[in-house]
């Protein structure tokens, strides 16, 4: 079967789970290749990414990778794709992984689809657009198709592959040096999982009304494995730091479970959260619109249903 | 400093979005054409930096007449004046032939510094600031929720130093880069200004020059739906949400919001 390209997204040297469910899509599709880009990579990494089914893992682990924004990730794809001619490359749909193929599409001339949410045979990419009210089948005409794939889009399915090493070495160009990361800050973030790849995800809006007070949006995330989560309004507030923001200028979520307290589900942030398979809201006004999306919704304060919850969930565990 | 702002007419989101059953693209007649949002922050943060280095804003759109309503409010904002490629041979253009078409224009009219939004609320692609880098070969300084100029780019043509916060998963990247440059913006980066009245009355005498397929040099060949490297292959509506289950808090909220859950198998 034809080679897919996977770009691997990892943090301080864990594949994330974003990665594992591309190879379990590609596996239907091809054969996986991983693509390893920047420093970190190691035997434990190399281990999960066999587990999951690639058969090749492509390694680029020098730091020149990783210090300029975007473009050496792209050139390194290029290569790859002229050396090996795949059948596709997919990476994940975050936002930096877009501007990746956004500019690896332009190298080797080839349509680009983003957001996508699966894909089928003879590589059709399924979208939901306009918040999710419309679902498009779309498919690149020209080049070798790159897919940008959301998280939480396909479930993980492990399965050994080879995971067969080859080093690759690239040469960052000039013009790829041009804009340089000369200082990483990290805001801390804690045990919880990562925003974007999160099952169920808790988020607290405006309604929670202090930075102290999303103290027991935590407790209800943690009684349930999840992820925090917030609006615009309560990250502006500087109640909850800004990479927690769900919506159309934060992160794109499609958890298991999605559920918003003290959350009115203005459009923008239903952006980030419509494709959620279920959908729980808690919030005083009967008309807040995000009822309109909710599975289950509780018409009441959040100061009383939210800890309650969270005693029944740790009740029943 | 030259500095183009690329902006974009988009439909309204608190309208019904649809897509054209005949082309399958967009349909720009169903829902009224508005600037998109994060375009605002990217007029806001170039009249910024010309109020704070000197120089010039020039407006670019890429989009059918209608477009020019949004190129109005944008030049009521503060922009001096405005580019606005139009042609019906750019109908349907995918990212690779927007980011084609933006890309010639931008090196017929020159500039130090390009600004965009970091995303559009119709396409969502976010790609585009990246693309217009590639095709361009100048620094990408993208997700930016801060940008600075060195006060040595002023004069346009003379360089100069930039450096940016680029938003990330984990935080945010310091990144430096010399000019030109193109940069795209979050919604954390300003607060955009309303027009005033006396800028809505001076957008209506600001220069707009109209420029086509041809003027721009753009390669026909290259742009509009026929020759997009994707194609839409059908689509429909989402099926509606089921209606969902809303009681009321009798002080049994969470216990009832736990009972869901557990018929979910959440917990
Ligand atoms: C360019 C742009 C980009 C944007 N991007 C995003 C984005 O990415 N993400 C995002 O979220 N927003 C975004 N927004 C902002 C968006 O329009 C809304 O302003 C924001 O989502 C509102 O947040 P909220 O629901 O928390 O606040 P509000 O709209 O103020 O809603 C608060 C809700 O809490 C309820 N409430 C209050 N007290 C309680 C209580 N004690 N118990 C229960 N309920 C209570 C209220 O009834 C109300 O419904 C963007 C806006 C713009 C212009
Ligand atoms: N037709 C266009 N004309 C001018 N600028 C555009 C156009 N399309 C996209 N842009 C710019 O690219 C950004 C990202 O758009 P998108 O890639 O559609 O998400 C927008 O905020 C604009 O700054």
């Amino acid at each position: 079967m034809s080679e897919i390209l996977v770009l691997v997204e990892h943090v301080e040297g864990q594949v994330k789970k974003v990665t594992l469910e591309l190879l379990t899509l590609a596996r239907k599709l091809g054969t996986p290749s991983a693509v390893w880009a920047g420093p970190g990579y190691s035997p434990e990494a190399k281990a999960r990414l066999a587990e999951h089914g690639a058969e090749k893992i492509y390694v680029a682990d020098s730091a020149d990778v990783n210090d300029y924004v975007v473009a050496p990730k792209a050139e390194l794809l290029a290569q790859l794709v002229s050396e090996k001619s795949p059948a596709a490359v997919f990476v994940a749909a975050t936002a930096e992984a877009k501007e990746i193929a956004g500019r690896l599409a332009i190298k080797i001339d080839s349509g680009v689809l983003t957001d996508v949410v699966g894909v089928e045979d003879g590589l059709v990419a399924d979208q939901s657009i306009f918040g999710g009210g419309v679902n498009v089948r779309s498919r690149v005409t020209k080049g070798t198709p790159i897919v940008a794939v959301r998280p939480n889009a396909t479930p993980v399915e492990a399965a050994a592959g080879a995971g067969a090493e080859e080093q690759v070495s690239v040469a960052v160009s000039e013009t790829a040096r041009s804009a340089r990361i000369v200082e990483r800050v990290k805001e801390e973030k804690g045990a919880r999982p990562e925003l974007t790849e999160a099952a169920i995800v808790v988020s607290g809006g405006r309604g929670v009304g202090s930075a102290e007070n999303f103290s027991i949006i935590e407790k209800l995330a943690d009684s349930l494995g999840a992820a925090v989560g917030a609006s615009r309004a309560a990250t502006d507030a500087g109640w909850y730091p800004h990479q927690f923001q769900v919506g159309q200028t934060g992160k794109t979520v499609s958890p298991q479970l999605y559920i918003a307290a003290g959350i009115s589900g203005a459009i923008q942030h239903r952006a980030g959260m419509q494709t959620a398979k279920t959908i729980v809201a808690i919030n005083k006004d009967p008309e807040a619109p995000i009822f309109e999306l909710a599975d289950f919704g509780v018409v009441g304060d959040l100061n009383q249903v939210v800890p309650q919850l969270t005693d029944e969930v740790a009740k029943r565990k | 400093m030259n500095i183009v702002v690329c902006v974009k007419q988009v439909p309204d989101t608190a309208t019904e979005r649809k897509l054209r059953s005949d082309d399958k693209t967009l349909d720009r007649d169903a829902a009224d054409g508005v600037i998109n949002e994060l375009c605002e922050y990217a007029v806001e943060e170039a009249l910024r930096l010309k109020e704070a280095h000197g120089g010039e804003v020039t407006v670019l759109t890429m989009g059918p007449d209608k477009a020019s309503d949004t190129i109005r409010k944008a030049l009521a904002m503060g922009a001096d004046k405005a580019v606005h490629l139009v042609d019906d041979a750019l109908h349907g253009s995918d990212a690779l032939g927007t980011s084609y078409a933006l890309a010639q224009t931008l090196k017929k009219i020159g500039f130090d510094l390009v600004v965009l939004g970091s995303e559009s609320t119709d396409a969502r692609t976010g790609v585009l600031a990246a693309m217009l880098a590639e095709r361009l070969g100048v620094p990408q300084l993208t997700f930016a929720n801060k940008v600075e100029v060195d006060p040595s780019a002023a004069k346009a043509g003379s360089g100069g130093s930039i450096a940016i916060q680029r938003v990330t998963d984990y935080g945010y990247d310091r990144v430096e880069a010399s000019l030109p440059a193109v940069v795209s913006v979050v919604e954390k980066i300003n607060e955009p200004r309303y027009p005033s009245f006396k800028g809505i009355m001076a957008a209506k005498k600001k220069p707009v020059e109209k420029l086509g397929v041809a003027d721009a040099e753009i390669d026909a060949s290259q742009v509009g739906l026929a020759n997009s490297w994707s194609e839409v292959a059908d689509f429909a509506a989402a099926p509606p949400r089921a209606a969902g289950t809303i009681v009321k808090d009798e002080g049994d909220g969470g216990a009832k919001t736990a009972d869901f859950l557990a018929s979910k198998k959440f917990v």
